[in-house]
């Protein structure tokens, strides 16, 4: 299924399951040389099981900063933050460290694979860091290759893959420790429009399968894939619409 | 606990797998540890080759000997207080050995009076300057540690009779008889001849200072006829080298009761030991070592610098790495010991790399001279690693603590 051939109504919505995150009058200040930046100016969200969430908005609209903190990459000036019930907004570093590892896949836009590492390693990285033996890393990375298509690509390195393959590596890498949400930052921005449809469509497979998935883009087309749309401007949310 | 050996091991794998990227960068920054290493471990080795050389030096003295002697060796700086002392006479060898034959249970053994000088010995046109020379008792056989390489030491008669012969060390026969036995020879002494009767085997020297195989013996009688000497001289006490201490206390009561010194008076003679010359040279030795370890430190401390500076720049190449890893859920823990692993495996790899020159070198050193003291040894090798795991770490720790703090919003953005 591609995204032309996809009219908006023939799309399966889940129910949405159990609350996954929650923020409310999140505010994030950053300290540009004098002068003082309000990249978020209160932001209420809630993010439930089985969305598939898109988050939109122009540069310099606080999309980047609100990523970051539902990331767990960083914590808000002011405000509330619960992560499957956990205050987030207080913890350290460490402790964001483990929810991040536990909780939340990455996907990047330049993809971030460990050049010198082949796709089974780099697959493996976070259930190192997760304490896992070594047997259960393998098979579990193997796993999740297979899942995204790439069951015959493990032993090649990034250098020895196309941009789609290398993405579905890092959406493998995101989905090997079966986390709560899988955030997404412009899955498609490195990508030819062809192979961005391609990574679209198996973020649709995805989603059918259960996965909660937070996608962070500025190309509506990219967006219009999503369950729901958050617009912001200015450090506000401007709408929140299902679609 | 299982997760940080994960940990541990994925480091260990990035770090060499960082080696091996790096091969030409590693190995250039390796060098300054090996350098380091290098002279550290040489160092240490001729540290440990001037404690051998000393040991193999006193061994000529006897560790089982006492000194009585007018002047305490060493330095003195109240000269004034012995310049007024009595001379050691040589009867009080012959006074201590009556007093051993009739006390049965004493530490002492057998006492031998010595007086020494350094002259010139002549024969034919060879001439030998500055040779030790020594006047004694045919007793002295028993106490010294030199072996006879031919013909033998005086006998009780010649000494007592005062006749000219002569007991020569190896090198004075060898100089001045290069191709034929010195036995029955006739050398000249201050214008007397002397006759040849024995040669020591070769003995070694001194610290390099003095040779005990540049030297003569002659009888004491012989020698106070020629030196117009007077009474002074010393006495060499051999004495059960296991009870050092309380040999010294008897031989010490025992010259205060020869030389009649009554209770209030102080010691008019003095006591040496090799021990004491130990103690001399100790201050000596240790500030060589110092000096020397600090210096050929200096060469670690800018290998450790090296090795800091391209943890540096690994850090700022793999910023959007770090960045990655924390976003994947790495602590800082864990980023400090990947870097910190980083630095450590280089450091142990020019280590190990530096350990091995040395020895060679060392060896090559043994060859080609062989009488330089190196010695190369297995603890050496264990402080070699030892230090050179701690350099990685100390110089690993900042730029590794400055990985690990980095905020990963900031280093996922670094391009």
């Amino acid at each position: 299924m591609t995204a032309s051939s996809a009219p908006a109504a023939a799309r399966s919505v889940r129910p949405p399951g159990q609350l996954v995150i929650q923020i409310d009058g999140v505010t994030k200040l950053y300290q540009m040389g004098e002068e003082t930046i309000h990249a978020l100016r209160g932001v209420a969200l809630t993010i439930r099981r089985n969305e598939y969430l898109a988050i939109m908005g122009p540069s310099g609209s606080g999309k980047s900063t609100l990523m970051n903190m539902l990331g767990c990459l960083d914590t808000p000036t002011a405000g509330h933050y619960d992560f499957n019930g956990k205050n987030v907004a207080s913890m350290v570093d460490d402790e964001l460290a483990d929810i991040r590892n536990r909780e939340i896949g990455f996907v990047f836009q330049t993809f971030n694979l460990l050049p010198r590492s082949n796709a089974l390693h780099n697959v493996e990285l976070p259930l190192i860091y997760a304490g896992l033996s070594r047997s259960e890393r393998l098979q579990r990375a193997a796993q999740a290759l297979t899942d995204v298509g790439l069951g015959d690509r493990m032993h090649h390195r990034p250098n020895e893959l196309s941009g789609g393959q290398r993405q579905r590596v890092a959406i493998a890498r995101a989905l090997v420790t079966r986390p709560s949400i899988i955030l997404a930052d412009e899955p498609t921005g490195n990508l030819d429009s062809k192979t961005g449809v391609e990574i679209m469509d198996l973020f649709e497979h995805l989603y059918e399968l259960g996965n909660t998935l937070i996608v962070v883009t500025h190309e509506e087309d990219v967006a219009r894939h999503a369950r729901r749309i958050v617009r912001l401007r200015d450090g506000l949310i401007e709408s929140d619409q299902t679609v | 606990m299982r997760r940080l050996y994960y940990e541990l091991t994925e480091s260990l794998r990035i770090a060499f797998a960082q080696i091996r990227a790096n091969k030409l960068r590693s190995a250039l920054t390796a060098l300054g540890v090996i350098i380091g290493i290098v002279a550290v471990t040489l160092m240490g080795t001729a540290i440990k080759g001037i404690d051998a050389g000393v040991d193999r030096s006193f061994a000529g003295f006897g560790d089982d000997l006492l000194y009585v002697t007018k002047w305490p060796w060493g330095n003195i700086e109240d000269w004034w207080n012995y310049r007024n002392r009595r001379p050691v006479r040589h009867e009080y060898a012959r006074q201590i050995n009556e007093w051993i034959a009739t006390n049965p249970g004493t530490t002492l053994k057998l006492a031998v009076p010595a007086a020494e000088r350094f002259t010139t010995i002549i024969r034919g046109e060879y001439r030998l300057n500055n040779i030790y020379t020594l006047g004694t008792t045919a007793d002295y056989a028993r106490i010294t540690r030199s072996d006879i390489r031919e013909g033998r030491f005086f006998s009780d008669f010649e000494g007592q009779a005062g006749t000219n012969v002569c007991f020569i060390g190896f090198d004075v026969a060898d100089a001045l008889f290069p191709n034929d036995s010195p036995l029955g020879k006739t050398i000249r002494i201050k214008d007397q001849n002397f006759s040849v009767i024995g040669v020591a085997a070769k003995q070694g020297s001194f610290l390099g200072l003095f040779s005990w195989d540049s030297m003569v013996a002659m009888p004491l009688t012989t020698y106070r006829r020629y030196y117009r000497v007077g009474e002074d001289c010393e006495i060499r006490v051999q004495v059960d080298g296991t009870r050092m201490a309380e040999a010294k206390d008897e031989l010490q009561g025992l010259m205060r009761r020869l030389r009649m010194l009554g209770p209030e008076k102080r010691d008019d003679f003095s006591i040496n030991e090799q021990g004491t010359i130990r103690e001399q040279l100790d201050p000596i030795k240790n500030g060589v070592a110092l000096a020397g370890l600090f210096i050929t430190g200096l060469a670690l401390f800018v290998g450790a610098i090296g090795i800091m500076n391209i943890t540096y720049v690994s850090v700022k190449e793999r910023t959007k790495e770090i960045g990655t890893r924390k976003a994947l859920g790495a602590r800082r823990r864990t980023i400090l010991l990947q870097f910190l692993i980083e630095a450590v495996a280089i450091c142990f790899v020019g280590g190990v790399a530096g350990l091995t020159l040395a020895a060679g070198l060392t060896s090559v050193v043994g060859v080609i001279a062989p009488s330089f003291p190196l010695v190369f040894s297995t603890s050496l090798v264990v402080i070699g690693l030892v230090v050179s795991v701690f350099t990685g770490i100390f110089s690993g720790f900042a730029p590794a603590w400055s990985a690990s703090k980095l905020d990963p919003v900031v280093a996922l953005r670094y391009e």
